[in-house]
């Protein structure tokens, strides 16, 4: 509007950048010296408190019987749990989203239960109670298969398969078994939730495009959910990793806290064995975390600012668009 | 582009059946009723402009058409068939979901807020009906969406997300995306509500040709001029009935009814 706007636009030469003094910060210089000299303390303790025992965890960190553990009571546990409570529980998730009301209340009173009961007790009971009520479990073509035969009087109990539950209960299988369920508990809420984030204008979008139900769930509403599902779906399985140290209760040997602490009292070494234990944790949870970053970054498509690979590639099809 | 309004709108309707026929439709929700007896009939290669004040029921109307919405009585034919049930045995049915979905495919609806698939490209928006609705072949729908692409003035976009486009280029690959299943009826509710007013221009411009290419298109919209000079006919509703229609020229120019006479008034102010 006015004319000066004009004549300032036509200027050639750029101001240079602005030389001004930044703002100061002196609290942070106080927290970074207390924080420096919190640190120094607890280092010199770490060096002179020959109790830690650094050295002898680094050996207890490497025992067989610790590694054995550790990859099968802690990682193979964590990742065959997490399988089931994944997809157990966007199963359940969804049956509680169902406009179908028994598929909606058989959703809720499965959460209900395996929520409501803590995973100790669980993995207790799954491992003896289970085994004490049913010894066997017979798999027959039809429900109620034995009762049938019975009635029927044939000779045969009709029996398939069938399958001894007190040797199968102090298994590995049997604690992934346990601790996947309670986990589908927990992630049939962060996957209703996910879903529920899903803009409804999405499913309607699909719906006029002529999709089937479950075609808009797959390709439409869950990658879009999975956005939302991620963040605490890894926060849960480095929850899990540590909640595999329960396995012991059922009771399973094979477990990476079991073994360091076996470790400990066969030899002493209390601290060690828990510094050792502790150790490893946190280096799973730490590399963990590396892959929560990129699953985000994955299902982070189209929303906010691309990824320099996405730029890159857009770029080269401009390129090649525009030669012929 | 500006001879679609010399097109008469009787030459398309007096050739047989109409593709819409709605009679007496009643729609209400929880107990408040939003329509009131709608009939319509809207013939192959019309456009027909739905105007009316908020609340008076269009856009209601417009997604009982394609069943987002499920009519309480009355009849909707497209393409001489039943919309949503099915007589069988002398009497009605209610079609099942993948009945319901294969009638919805032969209907292109465009969304007031666009509602394309976030994580997917534009060209991935435009074809993912194709591919997994209708089973084309990946190459030959990438070469079609390429091609609407093209239609709607975005050749250059294929692999821009829609977060990276603007109101009006969303729009446009929404139109894209509806007209890559080949529709025979293509719905609009309220294309240009969400859009800054300088991008309204581009919307219109790809509709005003597709209405040009014969497309039949029933379009709910507040946009006189794209009424006035696209539509072979408008249907002004207030309340859940149809109060007056006509050729555009009448029902905009020389309104009959005292409530059209209000709402256009307060339209031009």
């Amino acid at each position: 509007m006015t004319p000066v706007s004009d004549d300032t636009r036509t200027h050639t030469d750029r101001p240079g950048a602005i030389d001004a003094r930044p703002v100061r910060h002196p609290g942070r210089w106080v927290a970074l010296a207390v924080i420096a000299v919190l640190a120094a303390m607890l280092i010199s303790s770490f060096v002179t408190n020959p109790n830690w025992g650094f050295a002898k965890a680094l050996k207890i960190m490497n025992y067989n019987p610790v590694l054995e553990g550790l990859l099968k009571g802690t990682i193979i546990a964590t990742v065959g749990s997490m399988i089931i409570g994944v997809i157990l529980g966007v199963i359940v998730g969804i049956m509680r989203l169902s406009d179908n009301p028994v598929l909606s209340a058989v959703g809720f009173l499965y959460t209900w239960f395996f929520r409501g009961i803590p995973r100790l007790v669980l993995i207790a009971m799954l491992g003896t109670g289970v085994g004490f009520l049913y010894p066997k479990l017979d798999i027959g073509p039809l429900p109620f298969s034995q009762q049938l035969a019975q009635w029927l009087g044939l000779s045969n109990d009709l029996t398939v398969f069938s399958l001894d539950v007190n040797q199968f209960s102090s298994t590995l299988m049997m604690g992934i078994i346990g601790l996947g369920l309670s986990e589908a508990a927990y992630m049939a809420e962060i996957a209703r939730g996910g879903i529920l984030s899903v803009d409804p204008g999405q499913r309607e979008a699909a719906q006029a495009l002529g999709m089937s139900g479950g075609k808009i769930m797959r390709r439409i509403v869950l990658p879009q959910a999975m956005r939302v599902i991620i963040p605490p779906t890894g926060n849960e399985t480095i929850a899990m990793v540590k909640d595999t140290s329960l396995l012991s209760a059922l009771p399973l040997t094979t477990e990476l806290f079991f073994q360091t602490n076996a470790v400990g009292t066969r030899t002493l070494q209390i601290m060690p064995s828990f510094v050792a234990a502790t150790a490893w944790y946190l280096i799973i949870t730490s590399v963990l975390m590396v892959g929560q970053y990129f699953l985000e970054r994955r299902f982070g498509r189209g929303f906010g600012q691309p990824s320099a690979r996405q730029a890159k590639k857009a770029q080269a099809l401009l390129a090649a668009g525009s030669q012929h | 582009m500006s001879t679609a309004t010399t097109t008469s709108p009787t030459t398309a309707g007096q050739s047989g059946a109409p593709l819409v026929r709605a009679v007496n439709v009643h729609k209400a929700f929880h107990g408040n009723e939003v329509l009131k007896g709608i009939d319509m009939d809207v013939h192959t290669g019309e456009v027909v402009c739905l105007l009316g004040p908020s609340g008076s029921g269009k856009t209601t109307f417009l997604r009982c058409i394609n069943q987002l919405e499920s009519i309480d009585g009355g009849r909707i034919w497209v393409d001489g068939e039943l919309v949503g049930l099915e007589e069988k045995g002398g009497r009605l049915h209610r079609l099942g979901e993948k009945q319901i979905a294969a009638q919805r495919r032969e209907i292109g609806m465009v969304f007031q807020r666009f509602n394309l698939f976030p994580h997917m490209t534009a060209l991935e928006n435009i074809m993912e009906a194709p591919v997994h609705v209708k089973g084309v072949g990946k190459s030959e729908a990438r070469a079609r969406a390429l091609e609407l692409l093209e239609l709607v003035g975005l050749s250059d976009k294929p692999q821009a997300f829609p977060a990276q486009l603007s109101g009006g280029q969303q729009q446009r690959v929404a139109i894209a995306r509806a007209l890559a299943m080949q529709p025979k009826l293509m719905l609009f509710d309220e294309p240009t509500s969400a859009l800054d007013p300088e991008l309204v221009g581009e919307v219109l411009k790809v509709m005003r040709s597709l209405a040009d290419t014969g497309m039949t298109m029933i379009v709910v919209t507040h946009e006189m001029g794209f009424a006035r000079d696209v539509a072979d006919r408008v249907v002004f509703m207030d309340g859940g009935v149809v109060v007056e229609q006509g050729p555009a020229k009448d029902v905009i120019g020389n309104p009959q009814h005292e409530r059209t006479r209000t709402f256009l008034k307060r339209m031009h102010a």
